[in-house]
């Protein structure tokens, strides 16, 4: 019973990565990584609203929603990441000024990160219950912030690199992107 | 891999506490210890500049024309941090301006010229007893004294000493190392001096063991100066030193950079100095043996620090050391070393690692030079044209710090220099192990050196920048202050006005209302009017009135100079409108 | 269909509901952007920028009322750090408002000087010692060379000396390597400046 949610855990933070496999949330991944301290930061909100956002749309699609509103899906799980998002960036501009400015407009633009709103839609898709809802979620926000960790890191580095001119500023931040995508696909098989 | 290895043994308490990275240089010593320390003859004139050392420079007690005798005291410490000049021999004065200094920049600065008259005088000597310590009072005493020694680290940092003997409840000192380590190339002048003189530096570390009360004495020494090592070793049996603390002459591998003071100390005791404290904090502190000697020559016979060993060696006819005075010219010194080869292209103050191209032959030797070497294109070639970086990381290999000196190179390339800090730039020592390991021959020392400058510049700056916003804001609360103190008085002044009036008003009631009330508005103008006026005459600036004459003479002429200026202009209006008219 | 509208209009309510309790607790009074964007200006007061110091200044840009490339003392260096804190396009100095000048300090020369305090009431730091019909002088510590003091000076007195290098303040050179031309082979690689 444990291993299947760590199966699910794993799978879901390596072998689907949402950024890399599933190629959702491309958005914040390229905007925020251009600093290690905005995507460690940009990591944790995401982390924080997939995993709330999770919980609620588990709620709403199962007891809310029912089989007979299904049409309301999408909308109401929208609805919900706003107003966690919106939470998120009240907190945030109390709590860390430096963080909040150091975001910016990615901030709430959480609301609109596919994988935000893609892993509650998953969730429903596979028939998670609570526990495993918690989990996916979870799980998804973990490779989010790994891969954006690792990401800004390797920008940082691209930063002061000697990049030929034709390929400095974002065409080498995609080619990265690229290759870390296909490197990320080796883990495919890691869960049988 | 090698480090790794190490880490890994040692973590099982096997393999040798060696230094973490550095490299084997070629050493170059034995070319300079052929001959005894000689002396020079006494040469023409003495340039002593006053930055001499680390903290502020001192103030300049002599004039023009002074005559000063060999140890009198030429400017004396300032502040916290600082350490007095003395004239290394009798003479006059001939100069206090800039001239040509050993520094990197090769900028001129503020220096003391002494010509000598040859008679070498010395001032009366007077030795401190330095065994009386039973007060705090006595220990001030002391280092005050100190203070005015003029005695520095005589290693190359040139730190004053008297800060370094101070002890307080935080900082005590278990463990006394002295540094007779001497890891760079060509440098010779510590090995020679303990050759010669094991003796007095033991006299000189008693002095410093008993002023810090410190609990044991360890000499490290590297093991290619084994003549060096046996005098120390017979010195310290034969000091009443090793009676009161354990004294021991513990022989380190040969190095580079087992000198630097915090490996030297990991060498010998196995303690790595945290790198945001000092060496006081864990109960250590480092002399190098020339200082401790400087120490015994101060306190035992009153001679303040007027000259040291320096090593003449490279491209020389007869590299060797000489006991040489502070403000010597480098020609002279290459002179005795029998004169420069033909095909000498240059001049190098320090070793051939941390040191530094001289700007001219005609600088002085101050109380940081511990070397000149003579480059020629064979000993020194010209550095091949630096190539990209290829990521070998044997510049991380060597670091005896444990940096990432690739990382730096990047950062400081890109003048990413938040991030150069973030990665402990300013924990780099600069000892060049990383420069000499580069396969790709990219001087990496000069961008640290680069980004270290760019950040204090920017440090500075932005201090100043603060000190500017705080004045700013005082001077805007200061005028709205003023603005309000002035606003109140007028209140105050319009109420009593207005009472006034009312009283007449009363008195007067009998009258047509309209007529007594125009009247008194009338009055209190009137009264207003001749108080502004009266104001105006008597408007005298209060800090003038006692002035003493010359100053009011000054005063009178600059009010002249002024109704000058108030006319002039006045005449130009009137030229103006006069013209206008026409 | 009913069903629908109520179940929105409750997730609706209760959101709201939650937001504004959150927005209450979390209220954020004063605005430290302000404070951020003054602590990148460099201090000189120098009104170069069209608004009376670098505080107004700061808080123009904070309003949107003001560009990020109009302080000459920042230089360009200062106008990137704004673009990058306002998270704007980084835009190079705009000429017309002047041009970096290299640091420099007043000097009045004493021997014009005539004492009216003109210059003391000019100086934004208080960087001006003196009274009425004393001797005035610049504490060169304190000057900014924000220049505000050369104008009001009736007898012309005020020069700008700019700040020498001494072995105190000189800064180890960005290494530079000469490039040669190796007839064919093409040049060496020699260190950049990005």
């Amino acid at each position: 019973m444990v291993q299947n949610y760590i199966l699910l855990f794993i799978g879901a933070a390596l072998v689907n990565n949402i950024v890399l496999v599933k190629i959702l949330g491309l958005c914040p991944f390229m905007g925020v990584s251009k600093k290690l301290e905005a995507s460690v930061a940009m990591a944790m909100a995401t982390a924080f609203v997939l995993t709330i956002g999770s919980g609620t749309s588990y709620f709403i699609s199962e007891y809310l929603l029912g089989t007979d509103l299904f049409y309301l899906r999408t909308v109401s799980f929208i609805v919900v990441i706003a107003g966690v998002v919106q939470f998120t960036e009240m907190w945030m501009e109390k709590n860390s000024p430096v963080l909040y400015q150091v975001l910016g407009i990615y901030l709430p633009l959480i609301t609109t990160n596919c994988a935000v709103l893609g892993i509650p839609l998953l969730n429903v898709q596979n028939k998670h219950n609570l526990f495993e809802s918690l989990i996916f979620g979870f799980g998804g926000a973990v490779g989010f912030s790994l891969v954006l960790i690792l990401f800004a890191s390797m920008r940082e580095r691209l930063e002061a690199a000697d990049v030929p001119a034709v390929f400095q500023g974002a065409a080498i931040a995609m080619v990265t992107g690229g290759l870390m995508s296909l490197a990320f696909m080796g883990f495919a098989g890691l869960v049988r | 891999m090698s480090s790794l290895l190490n880490i890994v043994k040692q973590s099982f308490g096997l393999g040798a506490v060696a230094v973490s990275g550095g490299v084997h240089p070629p050493e170059h010593k034995h070319e300079s210890t052929t001959q005894a320390v000689g002396q020079l003859p006494l040469p023409h004139q003495l340039t002593l500049p006053l930055r001499q050392h680390v903290g502020n420079l001192p103030k300049v007690l002599v004039k023009l024309g002074d005559y000063v005798l060999k140890g009198q005291l030429l400017a004396e410490a300032e502040g916290n941090i600082s350490a007095a000049i003395h004239a290394p021999s009798s003479g006059t004065i001939t100069s206090i301006e800039d001239a040509l200094i050993p520094h990197p920049s090769g900028l001129p600065d503020r220096c003391i010229t002494i010509a000598l008259d040859g008679k070498d005088e010395w001032i009366a000597h007077a030795p401190i007893d330095w065994r009386k310590l039973e007060t705090e009072q006595d220990k001030s005493k002391l280092l005050e004294g100190l203070r005015s020694s003029g005695i520095v680290g005589l290693g190359g940092a040139a730190f004053p000493t008297q800060v370094k003997l101070r002890t307080n409840a935080k900082s005590s000192v278990d463990t006394l190392v002295l540094n007779a380590a001497e890891c760079e190339p060509y440098i010779t002048c510590d090995d020679m001096l303990m050759r010669e003189r094991a003796d007095q530096i033991l006299k000189g570390l008693e002095i410093a063991q008993h002023l810090l009360g410190a609990k044991q004495c360890l000499i490290g020494i590297e093991d290619n100066k084994p003549e060096a090592a046996e005098a120390m070793r017979h010195a310290c049996a034969n000091s009443p030193l090793s009676k009161l603390v354990p004294l021991k002459v513990v022989v380190v591998p040969t190095q580079y950079p087992s000198g630097d003071a915090r490996q030297l100390i990991r060498l010998l005791t196995g303690i790595e100095v945290p790198a945001d404290k000092r060496s006081t904090d864990v109960g250590l502190q480092c002399f190098n043996v020339a200082t401790v000697l400087a120490l015994h020559r101060y306190f035992d016979f009153g001679e303040p620090s007027i000259s040291r060993i320096v090593t003449i060696t490279g491209n020389v006819q007869k590299p060797a050391n000489y006991e040489v005075l502070f403000g010597t010219s480098v020609a002279d010194l290459v002179q005795a070393g029998g004169g420069a080869l033909a095909d000498t292209d240059g001049y190098i103050m320090g070793g051939p690692m941390m040191g530094f191209n001289l700007p001219s032959v005609s600088v002085p030797i101050t109380k940081a030079s511990n070397c000149v070497i003579a480059s020629a294109p064979n000993l020194f070639p010209s550095a091949p044209p630096a190539m990209p970086c290829i990521r070998c990381a044997r510049c991380a290999d060597v670091c005896p710090v444990s940096l990432q000196p690739q990382e730096l190179y990047w950062f400081a390339k890109s003048s990413n220099l938040e991030k150069a800090r973030d990665y402990n730039l300013f924990d780099c020592i600069e000892c060049g192990c990383c420069t000499y390991a580069c396969p790709s021959n990219i001087p990496l020392v000069q961008y640290y050196r680069f980004a270290k400058s760019e950040i204090i510049a920017q440090d500075r700056a932005k201090e100043a920048a603060n000190l500017a916003r705080e004045r700013n804001e005082f001077r805007l609360m200061r005028i709205d202050r003023e603005k309000q103190e002035r606003a109140e008085k007028h209140a105050q002044k319009a109420a009593g006005a207005k009472a006034e009036a009312a009283k007449t008003e009363a008195t007067s009631a009998t009258e047509a209302p309209e007529d007594v009330a125009m009247a008194a508005k009338k009055a209190a103008i009137a009264a207003a009017i001749e108080r502004a006026k009266a104001q105006k005459a008597a408007a005298v600036p209060q800090n003038v009135v006692d002035a003493i004459p010359s100053v009011q003479a000054e005063i009178a002429e600059i009010d002249a100079r002024r109704e000058a200026a108030k006319q002039s202009v006045t005449d130009a209006i009137a030229t103006n409108d006069a013209q206008e008219e026409k | 269909m009913l069903t629908a509208v109520y179940v929105m209009l409750f997730l609706a309510l209760l959101l709201g509901v939650l937001l504004g309790y959150s927005a209450l607790k979390f209220k954020v009074d004063g605005d430290p952007l302000v404070a951020r964007i003054d602590a990148i200006l460099p201090q000189t007061q120098c009104g170069q920028c069209g608004f009376p110091g670098c505080k107004p200044y700061a808080t123009a840009i904070a309003a949107g009322e003001a560009d990020i490339n109009q302080c000459p003392p920042g230089g360009n260096a200062g106008a990137r750090a704004l673009a990058d804190l306002m998270g704007v396009e980084y835009k190079p100095l705009n000429a017309e408002h002047g041009l970096p000048n290299p640091k420099s300090v007043a000097l009045i020369d004493e021997a014009t000087c005539i004492g009216c305090t003109l210059c003391i009431q000019a100086c934004p730091v208080d960087a001006i010692l003196g009274a009425a019909k004393h001797m005035h002088t610049i504490i060169a510590s304190e000057c900014t060379g924000c220049e505000l003091c050369l104008a009001p000076c009736p007898v012309d007195c005020i020069t700008m000396e700019p700040i020498a290098e001494s072995p105190d303040n000189w800064k180890w050179r960005y290494p530079v390597f000469d490039i040669k031309s190796v007839g064919q082979v093409g040049n060496l690689q020699a260190g950049t400046r990005h």
